[in-house]
C-alpha cells in the first residue's frame, strides 16, 4: 500500500471519533459551568449536581427505568437465545421463515411504530380480558422486551455460527440429552454473547423514549421520558450533570466488563 | 495390509450365508428438496469389519453415515442395529458412536473430561470411569496428557482423544467421518497402522467414510463405492481394484487405460474388442457370452502393462508407441506411451533393479505387451 | 353482515382473511410438524409465541384502530364490529384516516420530508462511517478492540442526551458558532439549528455505529490479500479500492445503509429536538396526531402508512439476512 493511503485514513478517521466524541466532551464540560448557559463557559461549579441529587422525580425515574431494564433485558435474553438456538441449530423447519421474519423486523422498525402498536394493543387487550389495567411498568417492560429480543438473537446467532455446530451433535452422539448438550456444551460456549446481549438489551432499554412515552402512564415515567420533557421546555445543566453521572457509570462499566473479558481467557472453538 | 486376525477367518462373515450383519442398511433414501442424497441404499455390514465408503464430494457418503449416527432420519428405509430397528432412534440412545472430521472436542473441558463425558451421561460409578478413561488413554497412547485442553494439543493428538472418547462407550458401531484429512501425509501413513491396531485391539466395527482412495484400500475389509446417492460397488479392496464391476469404479480406484471398443469376436472365454479410441482390436478376458456388436470398454491397469524395444511375438495384447513423458518416482517409474493415432496409453514399470540410469527416454518407441486375462472388459 | 354504504370493502376483506388464514396455518403446521419433539417445540414456540402476540398481534391492531371512527369516549374510536338491532352484526369501517392521509398536503410532505432525512443521513452515516470501519478492520487485533469499543461508547450513553448535546452546540451561541467566529469564517451567527442540517447531523451522529458494525463485520471477512495482487498487476491504491474493496464490501453497506435508512424514516425525537417546529417528520405526524390531536384512528392510519414505505426496504433487508444465514448454515 502507498505511504498516501493511510495518512487519508486516519484523518478521516481521527475526524469521525471526534465528530462522535465532541457533543459527549461538551456536554460534561458545561455541566460543571457557573451559570445556566450550556455554550458560554463562566466558571467552575459543582451546583447542578446538588440540584440534580436533591430533585426526587429524577431519582425516581431514573430507579424505575433501571427496574425496567434489568427486567426486560433478562427477559429479552431468554426469549432471543431460544429464537437463535431454533433459527441457528434446527435447521429447516415449519414456520422457519416465520419465526425468522419476526425476530429480525424489530431491528429495523422505527420506535414510533413499536410504540404505537404496542399500546393499541394493550388498549385493546384491556377491553377484552381488563388485562393490563392502565399502563405501567408491565406494560414498559413487555414492550422493551419484543424491542430488545431481536438484538439479542443477532447477537446470539453470530457467537452460534462461529462454534462449531459438530460439538453438541458430538455431544448427543455420546449420549447427552438435548437440554443437557445446551447446559453442558452449548451455554460455556456461548455466554459471552448472552453477557453482551444482556448489555445490548439494557442499554437499549434504558435508552428508549418513544416507546416508553406510549406505553406509560401516569405515575410511571422512565427518566428518558422526564428528561424529554425538560429538554422541550429548554436546556439546563442539570441535564448535563445527569449526563455526565451516566456517561461515567458507563465508562466504569465497560472498563469493568473490559477487564473481566481480558482475564477470562475466551475457550478457542 | 492382512494381519494375523483377518488371515485366520476361515469365511469372510459377508460370504457366509447364515452370519448376522451387525448393521443392515435397507432401503434408505434421503432427499433434501429436490436432490437425493442417498438413494435406495442396502448394505449389510458384520461384526469386526472395518468398512469404508469411498466416492467423491456429494456422492451421499457422509449423509449416509450421519444417518446411521442418528443425526439425519431418511425419508425411506430401514437402519438395523444388531436386530433392532433403530431408523428413527435419536443419537443419544444409540449404541453407536462418531469421531467427527473436525474431531469436535469440548474446548472447555480436559482430555480426560472429554472422554469422560460419554460415561457420564451413561450414570456410571465414578471409579468405574476413571478406570475406563485410563484405558483409553493408554490405548491411544496419550497417558501423560490428560489434564490438557484441546488447544493445548496437536492436530495427531487431537484426533487420538477423539478416538479414545468415541471408543469409551464400546459401542457396537463405530463411525468415522474422514479421520485422515487433517493430517499430514507422514502422521497419515502412521496413523492408518494405529487405527487397523486399535480396530482390531477392540474388536469394534468401524464404518468409515472416506475421499482418498488409498485409506480406503489400506485399512478397509470392504470398500463400497458411492456416487450420486447409490452404491456402485461393494468389495474387498482387491476385488475392487482388479474385478471392478463399471468404467467408474475402474476409473476411481487407481489408475487404468480405458478404451472404448465393440466387440468383433468371441472366442472360449476371451473376446477380441475393435478399438475406436486408436486402430487397435484388443483381446480381453470374458467369461460370459457377449453378442458381437455390443459396446464394451476395456480396462488395463498401468503396471499389467509390460514394456518390450523390439516387437515381441506370440503375445495377446501388442501396441507400438513413442514416450511422450515420463515421471519418475524412485520405486517405479510412470511413461505416457503415444500410438501413431495419437492415444496415450500409461504404463507403469517397477525399478527392480538398482540403477541410475533412465530405462527409457523421450521419444524412444516401445512396444506396450500385456495378457488377454490382465484386460478388464467392462459393459457397465 | 352490513357493510357501510360508502365502500365495499369486499376486497379488502378477502385479502385480509388470506392473511389471517395464512398465519393460522402456518402455526398449524408448525404445531404438528414439531410434534414429534417436544423439546425443540418448546424451544421455537417460546419466542415465536411472544412475538406473534407482542409484535405482530399489535399491527394488526393498528390496522384495525386504522379503520376505526374517531370518537370521543374511552378509548376514542369506535369499535369494529357491533350487534346492532335484531342482533345483527354490524361492521363499522371508516377510511377518513387514509383520505386525510393522501389528500392532505402536510402528509404528504411530512412523507417526503422523512425520507429526506433519512436517505441523506444514511449518506452522511456511510461516507463518515466507511473510514472507521475500514481503519478498524485493518487494524492489529489489540488496537481493533480499541476502536471498536471507542465507536460503540457513545452508544451506550444515553442517545437522547447527545441528541439534547448536539441542540447546545449548534445554537446561535453554541461552540460551533463561537468556533467559525473564531476564525473568522463569519462574522455573525449561522443558523445552524432548527434547520434540517441540524436533523442531518442529528441522525448521522446517533446511527453511526449502526453503520459502522456491519461494514466491520463485512471488511474484516475481506481478503486483503486480493488488494496486494491488485497492487502486483498494476493498479493504484485507489483504483484497487474501487475496483476491489468496494464492490466486496458491497452487502456491508447495504446492510449498514438499511440499518440506517429504515428506522432513521420513523425518527421523532431527532427531528423535534433539532429541526425546529416547522420540521416535518412522520414521525412527528403521529405522535402530534396521538398525543396531541387524541385522533387514534388517523394516528394508526399514519404509522401503517409508513410501515408500507419501509416494508420494501425491510424485505430487502430480510432477504439479505437469510441468505448470511443460510451460507453459514452451510458452513456447519
Amino acid at each position: 500500500m502507498s505511504e498516501r493511503r493511510p495518512f487519508l485514513l486516519y484523518t478521516l478517521m481521527v475526524f469521525g471519533y471526534a465528530f462522535l466524541y465532541l457533543p459527549i466532551a461538551s456536554v460534561v464540560a458545561f455541566s460543571f459551568n457557573e451559570t445556566r448557559s450550556v455554550s458560554l463557559w463562566k466558571g467552575f461549579s459543582l451546583q447542578w449536581y446538588g440540584r440534580l441529587l436533591e430533585n426526587q422525580a429524577v431519582i425516581d425515574a431514573a430507579l424505575l427505568s433501571l427496574l425496567i431494564a434489568a427486567m426486560a433485558s433478562t427477559l429479552a435474553v431468554v426469549i432471543g437465545t431460544l429464537a437463535a438456538l431454533a433459527l441457528s441449530r434446527f435447521g429447516r423447519f415449519k414456520g422457519r421463515g416465520l419465526l425468522s421474519l419476526l425476530s429480525s423486523a424489530p431491528l429495523v422498525m422505527p420506535d414510533v411504530m413499536l410504540g404505537i402498536s404496542a399500546l393499541f394493543l394493550f388498549i385493546t387487550l384491556q377491553q377484552l380480558m381488563g388485562w393490563p389495567q392502565g399502563r405501567g411498568i408491565d406494560t414498559i417492560t413487555i414492550a422493551h422486551v419484543t424491542l430488545c429480543v431481536c438484538y439479542v438473537t443477532v447477537v446470539v446467532r453470530s457467537r452460534l455460527a462461529q462454534t462449531d455446530h459438530s460439538l453438541e451433535e458430538a455431544a448427543m452422539d455420546l449420549g447427552a440429552r438435548p437440554w443437557k448438550v445446551f447446559f453442558l456444551v452449548t451455554l460455556p460456549l456461548i455466554w459471552p454473547a448472552l453477557l453482551a446481549g444482556w448489555l445490548l438489551a439494557f442499554t437499549l432499554s434504558l435508552d428508549d423514549v418513544v416507546i416508553a412515552s406510549f406505553t406509560s402512564g401516569p405515575g410511571s415515567s422512565t427518566l428518558p421520558v422526564l428528561i424529554l420533557s425538560k429538554v422541550r421546555f429548554g436546556v439546563t445543566p442539570e441535564i448535563n450533570a445527569l449526563a455526565t453521572l451516566i456517561i461515567v457509570a458507563v465508562c466504569i462499566g465497560v472498563s469493568l466488563a473490559g477487564w473481566l473479558m481480558h482475564r477470562n481467557a475466551r475457550p478457542t472453538t | 495390509m492382512s494381519t494375523p486376525a483377518r488371515r485366520q477367518a476361515q469365511v469372510d462373515p459377508w460370504q457366509d450365508p447364515n452370519a448376522e450383519p451387525i448393521l443392515r442398511i435397507e432401503g434408505v433414501t434421503k432427499t433434501f428438496g429436490k436432490t437425493y442424497a442417498v438413494d435406495d441404499v442396502s448394505l449389510d455390514i458384520f461384526r469386526g469389519e472395518f468398512f469404508a465408503l469411498l466416492g467423491g464430494s456429494g456422492c451421499g457418503k457422509s449423509t449416509l453415515l450421519r444417518i446411521l449416527g442418528g443425526f439425519e432420519v431418511p425419508d425411506k428405509g430401514r437402519v438395523l442395529i444388531d436386530g433392532t430397528d433403530m431408523t428413527h432412534v435419536p443419537p443419544y440412545e444409540r449404541p453407536v458412536n462418531m469421531m467427527f472430521q473436525s474431531y469436535a472436542l469440548f474446548p472447555h473441558m480436559t482430555v480426560e473430561q472429554n472422554i469422560a463425558f460419554g460415561l457420564k451421561q451413561d450414570k456410571r460409578p465414578a471409579s468405574e470411569i476413571g478406570d475406563r478413561v485410563a484405558a483409553m488413554l493408554d490405548l491411544v497412547k496419550m497417558g501423560q496428557l490428560g489434564r490438557r485442553k484441546p488447544d493445548q494439543l496437536s492436530g495427531g493428538q487431537r484426533q487420538r482423544v477423539a478416538l479414545a472418547r468415541a471408543l469409551a462407550k464400546e459401542p457396537k458401531l463405530l463411525l468415522l467421518d474422514e479421520p485422515l484429512g487433517a493430517l499430514d501425509k507422514k502422521l497419515r501413513e502412521h496413523t492408518q497402522f494405529e487405527l487397523v491396531n486399535i480396530q482390531e485391539r477392540t474388536g469394534t466395527t468401524f464404518v468409515m467414510v472416506t475421499h482418498d482412495q488409498e485409506e480406503a484400500m489400506t485399512m478397509s475389509t470392504r470398500v463400497a463405492v458411492m456416487d450420486a446417492g447409490r452404491i456402485v460397488q461393494v468389495s474387498t479392496p482387491s476385488n475392487l481394484y482388479e474385478y471392478p464391476s463399471s468404467k467408474f469404479v475402474a476409473e476411481f480406484i487407481g489408475a487404468v487405460n480405458m478404451l472404448r471398443g465393440t466387440v468383433v469376436e468371441q472366442q472360449d472365454e476371451r473376446v477380441l474388442v475393435h478399438c475406436h479410441d486408436f486402430a487397435f482390436d484388443a483381446w480381453a478376458r470374458y467369461a460370459e457370452p457377449l453378442p458381437v456388436g455390443t459396446d464394451v470398454h476395456v480396462a488395463v491397469r498401468p503396471e499389467k502393462i509390460d514394456v518390450a524395444e523390439t516387437e515381441p511375438s506370440g503375445m495377446d495384447n501388442v501396441v507400438r508407441g513413442r514416450v511422450v513423458e515420463i515421471a519418475y518416482l524412485g520405486d517405479v517409474s510412470i511413461y505416457h506411451v503415444q500410438t501413431d493415432d495419437g492415444f496415450v496409453l500409461r504404463v507403469q514399470e517397477t525399478h527392480a533393479a538398482r540403477s541410475a540410469d533412465p530405462h527409457y527416454n523421450w521419444s524412444d518407441v516401445l512396444y506396450l505387451v500385456w495378457h488377454a486375462r490382465d484386460a478388464i472388459v467392462l459393459t457397465a | 353482515m352490513q357493510r357501510p354504504a360508502s365502500h365495499d370493502g369486499g376486497a379488502w376483506w378477502d385479502l385480509w382473511f388470506q392473511v389471517v388464514v395464512g398465519l393460522f396455518r402456518q402455526i398449524g403446521a408448525l404445531g404438528r410438524e414439531l410434534r414429534g419433539s417436544r423439546g425443540r417445540y418448546v424451544v421455537i414456540a417460546i419466542p415465536m409465541l411472544w412475538l406473534l402476540a407482542f409484535f405482530l398481534a399489535p399491527l394488526l391492531v393498528v390496522l384495525k384502530i386504522s379503520v376505526a371512527e374517531r370518537t370521543g369516549g374511552v378509548p376514542p374510536y369506535s369499535d369494529l364490529v357491533a350487534i346492532g338491532e335484531q342482533g345483527l352484526v354490524q361492521i363499522n369501517l371508516s377510511f377518513k384516516g387514509y383520505v386525510t392521509l393522501l389528500s392532505d398536503p402536510l402528509y404528504v410532505e411530512s412523507y417526503l420530508n422523512s425520507l429526506q432525512f433519512a436517505s441523506i443521513s444514511t449518506l452522511g452515516c456511510l461516507l463518515l462511517g466507511y473510514p472507521i470501519a475500514y481503519g478498524i478492520a485493518r487494524a492489529t487485533p489489540a488496537w481493533r478492540m480499541f476502536l471498536l469499543v471507542l465507536v460503540v461508547l457513545p452508544f451506550w450513553t444515553s442517545s437522547l442526551l447527545r441528541t439534547y448535546a448536539l441542540t447546545g452546540l449548534l445554537r446561535d451561541n453554541g461552540m460551533v458558532n463561537q468556533l467559525l467566529m473564531a476564525i473568522g469564517a463569519t462574522d455573525a451567527p449561522i443558523r445552524l439549528i432548527d434547520t434540517p442540517f441540524a436533523v442531518y447531523v442529528g441522525i448521522t451522529y446517533n446511527y453511526l455505529p449502526f453503520m459502522v458494525l456491519p461494514l466491520v463485520a463485512n471488511l474484516m471477512r475481506l481478503d486483503f490479500t486480493l488488494l496486494q495482487a491488485a497492487a502486483d498487476l498494476g493498479a493504484k491504491p485507489w483504483r484497487a479500492f474501487l475496483s476491489v474493496t468496494l464492490p466486496l464490501s458491497l452487502p456491508g453497506i447495504i446492510a449498514g445503509s438499511l440499518l440506517v435508512f429504515i428506522p432513521a424514516v420513523g425518527e421523532y425525537v431527532i427531528p423535534a429536538l433539532l429541526g425546529g417546529p416547522e420540521a416535518l417528520s412522520i414521525g412527528s405526524r403521529i405522535w402530534e396526531d396521538f398525543f396531541n390531536a387524541r385522533n387514534y384512528p388517523l394516528a394508526a392510519a399514519v404509522a401503517l402508512a409508513m410501515l408500507v414505505l419501509i416494508v420494501v426496504p425491510m424485505l430487502l433487508f430480510e432477504a439479505s439476512q437469510e441468505r448470511r444465514a443460510e451460507r453459514e448454515a452451510q458452513r456447519s
